[in-house]
């Protein structure tokens, strides 16, 4: 599902010969490979972004996974089930992906769990009622997508490749998000009801994950010199309520900002401020879920011990017992 | 929380008869029924492939790219490698 432009990186430029060679390829839109050299600064920076972005799709399986047994029928629940399979596999690349920069995935893992590594601030709201699954593919997603495109161009090739298989599943995620929203929207009242109470809850912690806004973001520089990002947070956000607005608008729902208005000059949907405050709460461990989220990650880790633990022993017992002729 | 490393492998898929295996990621699995489980359910979830590899990343021996000049320069210089280097007159038309 989502990284978040949560990183901050030292600034970027290395004098050194070795650096002037690397900039000079990432200048020329060259892919920087596992083996090649790269500044320090440029690995940490993406060690970091690579595997918040990873536990952002693990942990984003949880709100969703919440649903799966109690979804409205069989095609929903399939489609969902499908869905959250996914992230777990999206997260399965990002690791790989950061691996290859140097760090184990047991350290990626340990991370996590003990609270060290940030993950994206929107998995930790609730998904109270159906509405919310389709809320989150269709916002959720949708903002997520939208960072995620020009990822794909990312200046890393292992993560730049991993985006494009990402994108590439994506795309039925946000169609089945506004597939659930469309139903309920031309539903019963209790439905529609229930489709506007999703929006009004998703919609500005969905504004929030594009990060904090330029003036603020001490990261974007170096990201943005070194080809990792590609595009300010404020231009993604825009462009994500420019797209965002109609889609609701065609349902008929509302959406909970009454400073949300067109501007014909500039052709920009203009919006309100966003709570910055709530971001950094959540962010900081004070959301709704935070303290649940990884709780329920912790406990999937100890209670999978004892099968990767005998999963390894069993490997370590039948290498022993038939050794192999030199291959 | 001092766990055992889980060995890496590295997946390569044939995506269709007559076509080779072709890298695409990797997984961490005990073992190589493991490792062929895992990379089935993380590589091939829209139909992908009609076959799977997996080969430990330690057997893999990769070239340094501080050698790429010297490994892969001198094929540039090596035109005459190319059927373009030859002249074949136009009346002699398919060869």
């Amino acid at each position: 599902m989502y990284s978040q432009a949560l990183n901050a990186p030292a600034l970027a430029v290395d004098d050194s010969e070795a650096g002037q060679r690397f900039h000079a390829r990432i200048d020329a839109e060259e892919r920087i490979e596992p083996n090649d050299w790269m500044p320090d600064a440029y690995r940490r920076t993406l060690v970091r972004q690579i595997s918040q972005h990873a536990h952002s799709e693990i942990v984003g399986m949880l709100p969703e996974g919440n649903w799966i047994t109690r979804a409205p029928t069989l095609r929903r629940k399939a489609a969902l089930l499908a869905k959250v399979q996914d992230e777990g596999g999206h997260g399965l690349y990002l690791y790989a992906a950061a691996e290859t920069l140097g760090v184990s995935r047991e350290e990626l893992v340990e991370q996590l769990l003990t609270g060290r590594a940030k993950y994206s601030s929107i998995f930790n709201y609730p998904t109270l009622s159906w509405a919310d699954i389709g809320a989150i593919g269709w916002l959720v997603d949708g903002a997520a997508i939208m960072t995620q495109i020009p990822l794909c161009r990312c200046s890393y090739g292992p993560y730049a490749r991993a985006m494009i298989r990402i994108c590439k599943e994506e795309s039925f995620h946000q169609r089945q998000g506004f597939e659930i929203m469309a139903v309920l929207a031309r539903g019963a009242d209790e439905q529609r009801a229930m489709a506007q109470d999703a929006l009004n809850r998703w919609w500005w912690p969905s504004l929030m994950m594009f990060g904090p806004p330029d003036a603020q973001s001490q990261h974007s520089d170096a990201s943005m010199r070194w080809k990792i990002k590609r595009f300010t947070n404020d231009s993604l956000r825009q462009r994500f309520v420019d797209a965002t607005v109609p889609q609701g608008h065609y349902l008929d729902l509302t959406f909970p900002d009454p400073k949300l208005r067109f501007n014909e000059t500039t052709g920009h949907w203009e919006f309100g401020a966003i709570d910055w405050d709530e971001f950094r709460r959540v962010l900081a461990g004070d959301g709704p879920c935070n303290r649940e989220r990884l709780a329920a990650r912790q406990r999937a880790h100890e209670d999978g011990a004892w099968v990767r633990e005998a999963a390894l022993a069993y490997a370590a017992k039948r290498r022993d017992a038939q050794p192999r002729a030199a291959a | 929380m001092a766990e055992t490393a889980t060995p890496l492998w590295e997946v390569f898929i044939r995506a269709r008869t007559g076509l080779a295996h072709r890298h695409v990621g990797s997984v961490h699995a005990a073992d190589a029924t493991l490792a062929l489980q895992a990379a089935r359910d993380v590589y091939t979830r829209r139909g992908e492939g009609l076959s799977i590899w997996v080969v430990p990343s330690t057997a893999i021996t990769a070239s340094d790219p501080t050698d790429k000049d010297m490994l892969f320069e001198p094929t540039a210089s090596k035109i005459y490698r190319h059927p373009t280097f030859y002249e074949v007159p136009d009346e002699v038309d398919n060869m």
